[in-house]
């Protein structure tokens, strides 16, 4: 097939690298808001029935939305086979965490309601909130390690390798920095899921995810900002030594890379990229603004600017460095050099083009059909169908 | 043995891909036969065929969300376990899984929530709709998912380049229309539907035991065993047909299961039953059928169907061509990205194909060009699965098979031709089979993966060359986390499953006459005033 040369492979990176960010933003944006949720739920409802009012205003929809994970997974293995092989093994007890805690939600989500005993139900209700905080808090722990380097080298064969005591691997990422970061994430997902609970339930459970939801959104605009001041003065970027070669064959270790100066002097090369933390900012300030208001559309909306622009602001930084090796900047992975090959990339645009306008389009008519409220006699009357 | 990595990582995908496996038959054959229920329902109209699409579509619900649960370890799995794997072949391995979640998973998630939260949302059809949605999203899934392991057992459509020193896929219609991949993908949704339609015979004679819900009980019977038949069928036929696809891509797995130690004049017998040794490599006791195995295995009375030791001597060969394509690899590699010099890549090409051969070394030597000819002796040996497990897994699971057929023909003419009049005793062994489509299912499953061994790609890359850089305690953590989770997870599921069964359908006629009153009433005002 000569086909797949329509594309040229530097493109078909980029355009790959673009569309990890629209996953990754997919991932947040809607399986966010079922996170939040979940965090809230212990402290939004009082009883059993604004528990399930709360459960219920996501019930139908976080099992489409938690595809964006396993889509995620899936579409690093095939496009970033190299950024898949050596992030999960690298972070590997960390991911055995997030497996975990993302195994018990879905079966809380399906076996809470199954019996009426409050033991049983409080169990999971704790199970749903570890379920949302424990991944919201290390994806974003994830991402401020990758910003930092990653102790790994390759080996000639590309065998990823890490380095350090086993201890060290695991609770070296639970370093300041990335603690920060997973404090942007966490409490960017709880505003999230305030501002997906004051659309869809009513009070008294929507008065009460608003003040959550206002106070985790300051915290969230706080610890962006200040995450953004310590990249600029406490930490160093990645940078190519020599020339760059972009459509090379994918062997990160025929380019050179060195530690450079702070990430953020891409913002002087690239002055564009500065929309993204602009979004970031104006979305997550406007959204308190709304949960304060009592606004309800158009808070959701602004959230979900925010967390697009956190995000995009993150992988706009870096490019090209997709996960830059601090023990070995020589192994980084970046968008020139990690990829699959072009017939792959090119055949996966195409399933890419074919599916996402089918799968928004699907999922844009399923929530249409379940707009409005959870209200109390939804749950009430419809014990047998509901959560 | 001792506790390597190697074999930790090993026991934990075949632990979790076996649990996984326990729930998915099910989700797969259930989608279907609760789209059928909603289907006579949405077209006769009449409320018990609705009454069993929820109770049945209960069950199925219990059960999936723990397919959905156990599937997303598979899905990081091979990047946390099988580091090396995933890079050296992500390229072509990568692309059905990330397919299957654009095209079928998103599709069955999706529309499973309103499946079970939209029956006051959505009109008749709409609903039903949505019903076969799910159904044909799991079964797009299995479908996905078995390109991705038939490229394991035959890995067509891909070359390897030595510059990014992994696998690349050269044809994407190769991949997708392997016949190893292909076959399998109708076998595995076929054991499926066996393994639902066992499931439903199965609750349902429990009712009728215990003259509960009969109406229900006879009706489920009904379509049970008509679908079970079909696929009963089906599994077995396909399953020969993906022996005979083994017959040109695995030889060395078909002669392991046939315990076939050395290559006869053709047709070749069959052994019926046997006991292979693995040391002697010989069949003690061995009971043959004359003919079948070369007509099974290759369809013609004058083709050969080699034998293992024949197979041993070709391996041996291949690790001799495979070190030299090894011994080019390192020139390339020494050249650090520097362009290759057009007789370097010849010499590579040459014997490219049988690099992985090469790589069966590395157990014992760390550079294969310094490999000795025991070592090579050792390295071809290597290449034979244990022949036991195989040989009585695979007898086990076609006896099994044929034991399903003869079941759901019964049930089928006793509910077509007899007035549905089902004597107790077969009532009893309809409930008892219930666990047997699951151990089919498994030991399929196991001659599957155990006798591709010792390969991850089959002739690409050796399973021990394929794990993650790990430490032994991280694995043991991750084992004995997932053995406990999973442990608790499955005593709840089966606590539940049983709960639900015993109370059986929770909606009588006379409920579901007012549900369909509400329903109208609901979609009128709907009708009334449009959605915002």
């Amino acid at each position: 097939m000569i086909l797949h040369e329509l594309i040229d492979i530097e493109i078909l990176r980029v355009i790959w690298w673009a569309l990890l960010g629209v996953l990754l933003i997919g991932f947040a944006l809607t399986d966010g808001f079922d996170m939040g949720v979940g965090v809230l739920i212990p402290f939004v409802g009082k009883t059993d029935v604004e528990r399930r009012i709360a459960i219920n205003t996501i019930g139908p929809v976080w099992e489409g939305n938690q595809v964006w994970f396993i889509l995620g997974g899936g579409a690093i293995f095939a496009a970033w086979p190299p950024l898949y092989a050596v992030s999960f093994s690298g972070f590997y007890l960390a991911m055995f965490v997030v497996l975990s805690a993302l195994i018990v939600r879905p079966v809380a989500f399906k076996y809470r309601s199954k019996r009426e005993d409050p033991v049983w139900r409080n169990t999971w209700d704790w199970a749903l909130f570890v379920g949302g905080a424990v991944p919201a808090l290390i994806f974003g722990v994830a991402v401020g390690n990758v910003l930092q380097g990653v102790p790994f080298h390759l080996t000639d064969s590309l065998m990823p390798m890490y380095d350090g005591t086993f201890y060290g691997k695991f609770l070296g990422l639970l370093n300041p920095f990335a603690l920060l970061a997973g404090v942007v994430s966490l409490s960017m997902l709880i505003m999230h899921g305030a501002a997906w609970l004051s659309l869809k339930a009513e009070d008294p459970i929507k008065a009460r995810a608003r003040s959550i939801g206002t106070v985790s959104g300051i915290v969230a605009f706080a610890a962006y900002a200040l995450a953004g001041l310590w990249l600029a003065f406490g930490i160093d970027g990645y940078a190519f030594a020599g020339n760059v070669i972009t459509d090379g064959p994918s062997n990160p270790l025929f380019s050179d890379v060195i530690k450079g100066d702070s990430w953020l002097t891409a913002y002087a090369t690239r002055p564009w990229i500065v929309v993204a933390p602009i979004m970031g900012f104006a979305g997550i300030g406007l959204a308190v603004l709304g949960l304060r208001a009592g606004r309800e559309v158009s808070t959701l909306l602004f959230s979900k600017m925010g967390i697009t622009g956190i995000i995009s602001s993150v992988g706009l930084t870096m490019f090209p460095f997709i996960l830059p090796s601090s023990k070995d900047p020589h192994s980084s992975l970046t968008v020139w050099d990690s990829s699959s090959s072009q017939q792959t990339l090119f055949v996966m645009l195409i399933c890419a083009l074919i599916f996402m306008p089918l799968i928004l389009a699907y999922t844009a008519w399923v929530y249409k059909v379940l707009w409005g409220k959870v209200t109390e006699a939804d749950v009430t009357e419809n014990s047998h169908s509901v959560y | 043995m001792e506790l390597d990595i190697v074999e930790l990582s090993r026991l934990q995908f075949a632990m979790t891909a076996m649990y996984h496996f326990l729930f998915v038959p099910l989700t797969l054959g259930l989608s279907i036969l609760v789209a059928i229920m909603e289907t006579v329902y949405v077209m006769t109209n009449r409320p018990i065929w609705r009454q069993m699409t929820k109770f049945w579509g209960t069950l199925f619900g219990i059960n999936f969300v723990l397919g959905v649960a156990t599937g997303i370890t598979m899905e990081f799995q091979f990047g946390m376990n099988w580091s090396y794997y995933s890079h050296y072949v992500g390229d072509i391995f990568g692309a059905p899984l990330a397919i299957e979640g654009l095209m079928a998973f998103f599709l069955e998630a999706t529309f499973v929530g309103l499946f079970f939260f939209g029956w006051d949302k959505l009109s008749k059809v709409g609903h039903l709709v949505v019903a076969w949605l799910v159904a044909i999203g799991s079964n797009f899934s299995a479908l996905w998912i078995l390109i991705a392991n038939g490229w394991m057992q035959n890995p067509v459509g891909a070359e390897f380049n030595p510059l990014s020193m992994r696998m690349e896929m050269t044809s994407f219609f190769d991949v997708v229309f392997n016949e190893v991949a292909q076959a399998k993908f109708v076998h595995t949704v076929s054991a499926g539907y066996v393994t639902a339609s066992v499931f439903v015979l199965g609750v349902s004679a429990w009712y009728l035991l215990k003259n509960r819900h009969v109406e229900l009980a006879r009706r489920s019977i009904t379509v049970a065993a008509a679908f079970g038949l079909m696929s009963a069928f089906s599994v077995v036929i396909l399953g020969d047909e993906s022996g005979y696809s083994t017959t040109h891509s695995q030889k060395m797995k078909l002669a392991a299961i046939e315990a076939m130690w050395h290559t006869e004049p053709a047709p070749a017998a069959f052994t019926l039953v046997g006991f292979p040794d693995d040391e002697a490599r010989e069949t003690h006791y061995a009971v043959h059928l004359p003919y079948a195995m070369g007509l099974i295995g290759t369809r013609s009375l004058t083709e050969e169907v080699p034998g293992i030791a024949e197979l041993v001597e070709n391996a041996e060969a291949r690790i001799k061509t495979g070190i030299l394509a090894y011994d080019a690899l390192m020139d390339i590699q020494a050249l650090r990205g520097a362009p290759v010099p057009p007789e370097l890549r010849a010499r590579f090409e040459e014997h490219s194909a049988d690099l992985g051969f090469a790589f069966l070394l590395k157990r014992y030597v760390d550079d294969p060009r310094d490999a000795t000819d025991t070592q090579i002796a050792i390295a071809a040996n290597d290449t034979v699965p244990k022949v036991w497990p195989l040989f009585w897994a695979f007898r086990l699971m076609v006896g099994l098979g044929f034991g399903f057929i003869a079941t759901m023909a019964y049930f089928f003419y006793m509910a077509s031709f007899r007035g549905m009049q089902f004597p107790r005793p077969a009532l009893r062994l309809a409930v008892i089979m219930i666990p047997a489509p699951w151990i089919a299912a498994e030991l399929g499953w196991f001659v599957a993966e155990f006798g591709r061994q010792p390969w991850t790609v089959d002739g690409v890359l050796p399973t021990a060359l394929s794990v993650s850089h790990l430490s032994v305690t991280e694995l043991l953590i991750t084992l004995a986390g997932f053995v406990t989770f999973y442990t608790v997870l499955f005593v709840i599921e089966m606590g539940l499953m049983l709960k639900y069964i015993r109370k059986g359908p929770y909606m009588d006629v006379d409920e579901t006459d007012v549900w369909t009153k509400r329903h109208v009433a609901r979609l009128g005002q709907a009708n009334a005033t449009p959605a915002e």
